[in-house]
């Protein structure tokens, strides 16, 4: 893959000096026992004498609970709990920013899906009959399942129906353009579908505490929930991260940990619990669905004038972290451009539809259809090249988001639209082609004669870390000492949590670069020995975590110094590292890890805070967010018309990574990213029917295969982020956000169709008349 | 709507995605039984990774996948979907990659079961487990032992395998994390190796 750097950077060449350090290409420190099927994920758990748990979901949409009968499950031979709301000694609620989901539903249920009770059994299918036989009798109840009909009806939960109403108003209210463009935008809900179901295993404790084994993406924010709903202390609840298969956001809200718990405790025995598939899609939140309204209006020169938006996420039933979510929608609906006035009025809803909340790019994926396919409806207006109008709105360092914040970070959105630009066009398609290459694929359905080519362009931005005022921090601890072969070795302890992005290789490339040591060692990460790392989310954890173990590492040198001194009898201030010694710089003599370590370890830990930001005011301005990340995709896609099918070429990118720490990571991220962004454009979507969840199985919910991932060509572009350690940024969510809206831009510019949808459905494209080509095209070719 | 109803499908299944009915519990409890899967198997015999390894107290209706996994310790072949989708399961079935999950662990009895573990063992996929890691093609790596045996599978049939061919041939496998790019790098580093090797 071609990997260049943007005028505006030279490549540092750090890591050189080791080969594993920061900026080489190190190797996962996990990867050996992943590829030989070694390594334990959570559902991999097994303890002797362990049960099995199972949740009771609702098969309603909303209903009263009259009544809940566990007796008939009782009675099945091998069961050995039935826990229900009555059985939650603590608080009967959990979540992430206001506790307003019930553990298990008691009175009510508020969306398919939503858990009832919980069963532990010696074998897996006991669990499964128990809970079928556990009698609940519910009394249906209308759902509420239209976000803008929720904010008009009675409230469907005792804290209402609005979780957040978030207006923006921004510089002259009243300014107009010379050209005004206007659309409306549709997302459907998207699925994170990782791989690895949700599953875990608890222990119940010698303390009366209890051990839990999960996958997570928060291990400290998971155990103070679980804590608060047992009614324990949180130091007897322990936490022990195992083995992740993906997150994307869907493993920041509690889904069975407190089930687990509560089996475990009530029975005394280890109890491990496995979602199915289908459990799983009712087992975490989702992305939100989004309605949106935009008009953009721009000078006949092509300067934007104003951008007003009207964004309606539709929360489902519970809040999880929709209030964080429509922030960022509020603050990037304008997209990465320079906007002088906007109004933008976001919602985020209660409805009886599934709790959406985190999910890969965060509120901005939904709001980049918006203003993505507004800019090239505003170009078409202008007749102005597409590309042209986005570089010349740019947003460039010390421009305003529309949050009034002066971006004082890098940048470079001109650098990541002309880097994506840059990349060759794939040749265009040819009478020999193979037939499973056209749309369509292996089901060799399309003919050469009715391919459309279309190309598209999207650019994106979103913040890093934790924004409007959130105390946001990772704690990391190191230590250093003579290892069992006489090598230093040194030893990482945080509650990071890798959940594949590889974080674990990072922790490692940073201690060998700041001490010099071969040898790093990573502690399990867990609540019970190190503060909180944060959640693996917001693409923060390589500043982050990664800022905490550098700065303990620094803390460690000064250590290090100091016993230099002493030895010497010479101030610290003589003294300097130099890759793992300590140097005298009048005398030249030199001090090594070993003679520095014969005294015994080092040990140092640091709690990374990252610069605070504040809340948004009432017209929602504020320097809410530490930073952005900005990517640009071009996309090129083969369509069937008549078919309605559609086949994704290439994309090609420029992303801003501020410094790739690990050129192949930040590659694998970026390609993984890109295909979740496809499979939102053309084919992932939890179909709803009155709430309903229709498509819970890999049979009917499509994540994209090697047969629909296109090539990729990716350009870092690398422009130090100030404030970040060794210049970088996070990369995981950038390459998630603008590459499906490029899709969707490419599919208009071969079909000339509006598509205002995303996913674009085949029957978008072949039961729809083809709109007027002068309105929806005018994307470079 | 006020009409009370105990929600539940006609095979007791109370999950969601299923209308609800008014099946009576202990109907429901007798169309289980006749499914059989509580019935016990007896013990019996399979055949995995060229030893023989003795199953005992299983339900008739477990999978291979599961019997592997929760009952012979072999957990490197795994459960994304367990239902045919996703060949995190793969594994050998006399030489025939399948996915495990939708084979009953008795219709196994008598064939030659062989796991990631077994390929691993045998080291026959060694350049292909390499050449994932280098490229990056192992992320969270819960797809990684099925690509590993079917990609070993794939390269062993057809070691010239043209891209379009690969692609097909994998996209059995999901893999949510790399969108595939680094793995099909890898696959067309061990085809390079091995032709070069074979020269
Ligand atoms: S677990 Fe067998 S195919 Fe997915
Ligand atoms: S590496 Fe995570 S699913 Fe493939």
């Amino acid at each position: 893959m071609p990997r260049s750097s943007a005028p505006t950077v030279t490549r540092p060449r750090a890591g050189a000096r080791l080969g594993a350090g920061v900026g080489a290409d190190a190797a996962r420190p996990d990867g050996v026992p992943k590829a030989r099927g070694e390594f334990a994920f959570s559902s991999d758990l097994w303890m002797d004498g362990m049960l099995w748990g199972k949740t009771l979901r609702s098969p309603h949409v909303s209903a009263r609970i009259v009544a809940v009968d566990p007796s008939p499950a009782l009675a099945i031979p091998g069961v050995r709990a039935v826990v229900t709301a009555a059985d939650v000694p603590g608080r009967p609620t959990y979540g992430l920013e206001v506790p307003d989901q019930p553990v298990f539903a008691s009175e009510v249920v508020r969306y398919h899906g939503e858990p009832v009770a919980a069963v532990a059994a010696d074998h897996p299918e006991a669990a499964r009959a128990a809970a079928r036989a556990i009698e609940v009798v519910y009394e249906p109840l209308e759902p509420v399942v239209d976000a803008e009909r929720a904010l008009e009806a009675p409230p469907l939960h005792p804290d209402g129906n609005l979780f957040r109403h978030l207006v923006i108003r921004h510089g002259d209210l009243e300014a107009t353009g010379d050209v005004v463009v206007e659309g409306s935008y549709v997302v459907g809900m998207q699925d994170q579908a990782f791989m690895g179901p949700e599953s875990g295993l608890a222990v119940p404790a010698e303390d009366g505490g209890i051990d839990l084994y999960v996958a997570t993406q928060w291990l400290h924010v998971d155990r103070d929930q679980i804590a608060e709903s047992l009614g324990m202390p949180p130091e007897r609840v322990r936490l022990h991260l195992a083995g992740v298969g993906g997150a994307f956001g869907g493993r920041e809200d509690v889904s069975l940990q407190i089930h687990l718990c509560l089996l475990a405790l009530g029975t005394g025995r280890p109890v491990k619990m496995v979602y199915s598939r289908d459990e799983s899609f009712f087992g975490h939140v989702h992305r939100h669905p989004a309605k949106m309204w935009f008009r953009h209006h721009a000078t006949r020169g092509g300067d934007l004038v104003k951008v007003e938006a009207r964004i309606v996420l539709d929360g489902g039933a519970y809040l999880s972290s929709s209030n964080a979510v429509v922030s960022n929608a509020a603050c990037f609906a304008p997209g990465p451009y320079r906007v002088p006035n906007a109004l933008i009025d976001a919602y985020a809803v209660r409805t009886n539809n599934p709790p959406c909340g985190a999910m890969r790019g965060f509120g901005a994926v939904q709001v980049c259809y918006g203003h993505e396919a507004q800019m090239d409806k505003l170009a078409a207006a202008l007749g102005m090249d597409p590309v042209e109008l986005r570089l010349r709105n740019a947003l460039e360092r010390f421009d305003r988001l529309v949050t009034g914040q002066v971006l004082t970070g890098a940048v470079p959105v001109r650098e990541c639209i002309r880097a994506a630009m840059a990349h060759p066009l794939p040749p265009a398609p040819s009478p020999l082609d193979p037939p499973m290459a056209r749309p369509g694929g292996a089901g060799l359905t399309a003919d050469h004669a009715d391919v459309r080519r279309g190309v598209g362009v999207a650019v994106s931005v979103k913040n890093v870390a934790y924004s409007e005022g959130f105390d946001d921090y990772a704690t990391a601890r190191v230590r250093l000492e003579v290892g069992v072969g006489g090598e230093p070795v040194a030893t990482v302890v945080a509650a990071t949590a890798e959940v594949g992005q590889g974080f674990v290789t990072l922790a490692q490339q940073i201690v060998r670069e700041e001490l010099g040591v071969a040898g790093v060692l990573l502690a399990p990460a867990g609540t019970t020995d190190i503060g909180s790392a944060g959640s693996s989310s917001a693409s923060r954890q390589t500043w982050m975590s990664g800022g905490a173990i550098q700065l303990a590492c620094a803390a460690i040198r000064r250590q290090l110094i100091a016993r230099a001194a002493a030895s010497w009898g010479c101030a610290e201030s003589s003294l300097e590292w130099d890759a793992a010694e300590v140097v005298h710089e009048g005398t030249g003599e030199r001090l090594g890890l070993a003679a520095l370590l014969a005294h015994g370890a080092v040990e140092a830990e640091h709690e990374y805070h990252h610069r605070p930001t504040v809340p948004l005011d009432a017209d929602g301005q504020g320097d809410a967010h530490l930073s952005v990340m900005v990517a640009a995709h071009r996309a090129v896609v083969d369509v069937d018309p008549g078919l309605g099918l559609v086949k994704v070429v290439q994309v090609a990118t420029g992303q801003d990574v501020g410094r790739a720490l690990n050129p192949t990571q930040v590659t694998g991220q970026i390609e993984g990213g890109i295909a979740q962004g496809i499979g939102l454009a053309v084919m992932e979507e939890i179909v709803l029917d009155e709430g309903r969840v229709k498509n819970p199985s890999f049979t009917d919910y499509l994540v994209p295969t090697t047969l629909d991932m296109p090539a990729v060509a990716a350009t870092f572009v690398e422009e130090p982020e100030p404030d970040a350690p060794y210049g970088a940024k996070g990369v995981g969510e950038p390459p998630a956000i603008s590459s499906g809206p490029a899709v969707l831009a490419a599919i208009r510019d071969a079909t000339g169709m509006a598509l205002t949808r995303a996913p674009v459905r085949p029957e978008d494209i072949a039961l729809a008349g083809a709109a007027p080509l002068s309105v929806a095209s005018g994307q470079p070719r | 709507m006020t009409s009370r109803e105990v929600a539940r499908s006609p095979d007791g299944c109370q999950e969601p995605g299923e209308e609800a009915s008014d099946a009576p519990a202990d109907e429901v409890a007798g169309a289980y039984e006749l499914a059989g899967a509580y019935e016990l198997a007896g013990a019996y015999e399979l055949h995995v990774n060229g030893t023989v390894r003795t199953v005992e107290d299983a339900w008739l209706g477990e999978s291979l996948l599961y019997v592997l996994r929760e009952r012979l310790g072999l957990s490197g072949a795994k459960n994304a979907c367990e239902q045919g989708e996703c060949g995190s399961c793969s594994v050998l079935l006399d030489d025939v990659v399948v996915c495990a999950c939708c084979v009953l662990a008795v219709d196994a009895i008598g064939s030659h079961v062989e796991t990631v573990e077994g390929v691993t063992e045998r080291g026959v996929a060694a350049d292909v487990q390499a050449a994932l890691l280098a490229a990056g093609g192992v992320q969270c790596g819960f797809c990684t032992p099925g690509f590993v045996v079917a990609v070993y599978d794939l390269l062993r049939r057809r070691p010239d395998a043209g891209e379009l061919e690969v692609r097909e041939a994998l996209s059995g496998n999901l893999c949510r994390c790399t969108g595939y790019g680094r793995i099909l790098e890898a696959v067309r580093t061990v085809q390079e190796e091995r032709s070069g090797a074979a020269v």
